[in-house]
C-alpha cells in the first residue's frame, strides 16, 4: 500500500503501519519513559472563597454591575466588561441540567460497567446558563434530561475538604419537575 | 496585501502507530508537497509548524524537535499551536508570511503522533481540564462531546441516527484515499447506532481515531506563482476566533465562534451568500455530530438544519453540498494538527481537479476548510477559490 500509485493526490501514502501487539512483542524497536510530576494549583482569590464557601455548604457567585452577570464559577473580573467583578451573592444548592452524558469511560479510557452520570448543572441565583460541571445521584439513570431540577447533597461537615466535591452529586429535587 | 496560492501538497499514512518517528514523518509530508509543487527546500523561505499537545508525543517543545523534518534549519520557523484547531491554524500562519510580504514561499509541515502515549492518548488529556474545578471529578474528554452532542440533539430534537448518517457517508468517501486510516464501502447506520457506547450519546463510531501522520502545503505568491502554473488556487478568506474558556457559563447548541470566524473569512474573500457561492466543505469531523454542529457555524445551513441536508443526501459527494469528501476525520483519521491533509489539501486538490477517486463531480470553484479546537472554544477558517 505505501508505494502504491494511485489515480490523483495524495498520490502515495509514506509511513509504516505497526500494532500495538507489534510494541508489547518488541517486534519494534523503541525506547520506553515515564514521568511523575506533581503540581500545587493556587487556585487564586476567587475560587480560594469559592471553596472555603463550598466547605461551608455555601455556593457563591460574583456579580458584575456593568454586565448584570451574577457568574458561577466565581471570577475577580468580568472577561466580558473586561473590569473588576463587585460583590459576592450567595446562591441556592438548586439548579437545572443544562446538559448530561452516562459515560462507560474512566479517565484513562477503560471501560466500566455502571455508568457515571456527568452534566453542566445551572445554579439558582445566578444568570441563566451559569453553572459548572458535577455528578448526578439517587436516580434511574434513564431518568436524568435536560432541564430536571437538581438540588446538591453535600458530604458530611466533616468531611469536607474545600473541593468541588465536597458535593457529592446532585439529585432530583423533590417536586422540581413538572 | 498580496494574494497567496497553493502549489503543493502531501500527507503520509494514518494510522493508529505508524514506525516513524514525527521528524521522518514531518520529512516524508514535506517532500510529497515539494514535488507535487516542483521546488526544492531551498526555494522556501521560511517554515510553519503545526502541532497539537505536546504530552501526546511526550516531546515537550515538540516544534523544535520536529524542525529538521519539516526542511526549517537556518530558517526562520514558528510552531502555532491551538489544540483541535491547529490543523486550519497553521496554514492561516502560513497564508499570513506571504499575504504579508515576509516571505514569497512558505512551507507549513503539520504533525501528531499519538501511538507512543499510554496508556492511552486520553491521558494526556486529562491535564487539559481545569486544575480547580474540573480536575477533581476525574473527567475523561468524551464527556465535553458527550455534553456538547446531547444538548444539540436536544435543543434541535435530533435523531441520533441522523447524526450516524455522518460517519456512514465520511468513512464510504474515505474508501477512495490512499492514507485513510478506518475507510469502509459497506459500513451501515445500524452499524454506528449498534457500536459500544462510550458517553452516551457518544457511541464507539460515531468517534474519529487516535492517529500518527503529517501533512504538508506550500503557498506561495500569486505573481511567483504564475511561473508554475496558469491556474493557481488561491487563498480567498482566513478566519479564526476563540470563545471565552467558561465553557459551563455558555449554551453549547451552537458555535458562535466558529460562526464568528466564518464571517471573517466571508468577508475576505467577499462572500455574501456562502450556501449559494461555496461549492464544497471540509467541516472538522472529529465525532460524528460535529461535521453537523460546524456545517451550521460555518452558515451553510440554518440551526439544526444540517442533519435534514445530511439525510438528504445533500452533503454527499454528489450532493448539491458535498461535504467532507476527503472522508474527514472520521474516515481517514486523526492525528490531530495533520488533519491540514483532509481540511486545507484537500481543498487545493479538489480545486485543481487532482483529487482522483474522491473528486467532486461539477469542476467546483469554492471551498472551505474548518477546524475546531480547545475546550469547545476555537473556530479556523479558510477559503479557497480556483
Amino acid at each position: 500500500m505505501t508505494e502504491e500509485k494511485i489515480q490523483g493526490h495524495p498520490k502515495y501514502a509514506p509511513g509504516t503501519h505497526v500494532s500495538s501487539k507489534d510494541i508489547r512483542e518488541k517486534k519494534v524497536t523503541y525506547t520506553w519513559w515515564e514521568v511523575e510530576a506533581q503540581y500545587a494549583y493556587s487556585v487564586g482569590p476567587a475560587n480560594s472563597r469559592f471553596l472555603k464557601e463550598l466547605k461551608k455548604g455555601n455556593i457563591v457567585a460574583r456579580k458584575c454591575k456593568p454586565c448584570g452577570r451574577v457568574i458561577v464559577p466565581p471570577r475577580m473580573f468580568c472577561e466580558h466588561c473586561y473590569g473588576p467583578t463587585d460583590e459576592w451573592v450567595y446562591l441556592q444548592d438548586t439548579g437545572q441540567v443544562e446538559t448530561f452524558s452516562r459515560s462507560y469511560l474512566d479517565p484513562d479510557a477503560n471501560r466500566i460497567e455502571d455508568p457515571i452520570l456527568v452534566g453542566v448543572v445551572s445554579i439558582d441565583g445566578a444568570s441563566p446558563k451559569h453553572g459548572f460541571m458535577h455528578y448526578f445521584g439517587e436516580m434511574d439513570p434513564e431518568d436524568l434530561h435536560i432541564g430536571m431540577k437538581v438540588k446538591a447533597v453535600w458530604k458530611p461537615e466533616e468531611e469536607r475538604t474545600g473541593s468541588i466535591r465536597d458535593i457529592k452529586y446532585f439529585k432530583p429535587l423533590e417536586g422540581g419537575d413538572e | 496585501m498580496n494574494d497567496v496560492a497553493v502549489l503543493g501538497g502531501g500527507m503520509t499514512l494514518f494510522r493508529r502507530r505508524l514506525k516513524e518517528t514525527g521528524k521522518e514523518l514531518s520529512f516524508q509530508a514535506a517532500k510529497m508537497a515539494l514535488e507535487e509543487a516542483g521546488i526544492d527546500n531551498s526555494d522556501i523561505d521560511m517554515v510553519v509548524m503545526g502541532s497539537a499537545p505536546c504530552a501526546f508525543d511526550g516531546i515537550h517543545m515538540k516544534g523544535e524537535n520536529l524542525l529538521d523534518g519539516a526542511g526549517a534549519k537556518d530558517k526562520p520557523y514558528v510552531r502555532v499551536f491551538n489544540g483541535g484547531g491547529t490543523g486550519v491554524f497553521a496554514p492561516i500562519a502560513g497564508w499570513w508570511h506571504v499575504a504579508s510580504g515576509v516571505a514569497d514561499m512558505v512551507m507549513v509541515v503539520c504533525e501528531e503522533k499519538m501511538g507512543g502515549c499510554y496508556p492511552h492518548p486520553q491521558t494526556a488529556f486529562q491535564t487539559i481540564w481545569d486544575p480547580i474545578l474540573d480536575r477533581p471529578l476525574t473527567p475523561n474528554l468524551v464527556w465535553l462531546f458527550a455534553m456538547e452532542m446531547n444538548r444539540y440533539m436536544t435543543k434541535h430534537n435530533i435523531k441520533k441516527e441522523d447524526i450516524a448518517r455522518v460517519a456512514v457517508k465520511n468513512k464510504k468517501n474515505a474508501v477512495g484515499h490512499p492514507c485513510a486510516q478506518l475507510p469502509d464501502e459497506k459500513i451501515t447506520v445500524d452499524d454506528v447506532l449498534n457500536s459500544e457506547m462510550m458517553a452516551w450519546p457518544v457511541n464507539r463510531l460515531d468517534i474519529s481515531p487516535p492517529s500518527d501522520g503529517a501533512s504538508a502545503l506550500i503557498f506561495c505568491n500569486e505573481k511567483k506563482a504564475r511561473q508554475f502554473t496558469d491556474d493557481p488556487v488561491l487563498v480567498d478568506g482566513v478566519g479564526w476566533n476563540i470563545a471565552s474558556s467558561m465553557w459551563t457559563n455558555r449554551d453549547l447548541y451552537f458555535p458562535q465562534y466558529v460562526a464568528n470566524a466564518a464571517r471573517m473569512a466571508y468577508k475576505m474573500a467577499g462572500i455574501r451568500n456562502p450556501r449559494k457561492e461555496i461549492d464544497f466543505a471540509e467541516p472538522y469531523d472529529p465525532f460524528t455530530y460535529k461535521e453537523l454542529h460546524h456545517m451550521e457555524g460555518l452558515l451553510l445551513c440554518d440551526k439544526g438544519e444540517a442533519p435534514i441536508l445530511t439525510r438528504e443526501g445533500v452533503t454527499e459527494r454528489d450532493g448539491d453540498m458535498p461535504i467532507c469528501p476527503s472522508g474527514g476525520l472520521l474516515g481517514v483519521g486523526n492525528p490531530i494538527a495533520a488533519t491540514m491533509g483532509q481540511k486545507i489539501c484537500e481543498l487545493y486538490w479538489q480545486l485543481a481537479g487532482k483529487a482522483g477517486k474522491r473528486q467532486i463531480p461539477g469542476d467546483p470553484q469554492v471551498g472551505v476548510g474548518q477546524a475546531w479546537g480547545d475546550i469547545m472554544q476555537m473556530g479556523t477558517v479558510m477559503v479557497l477559490r480556483r
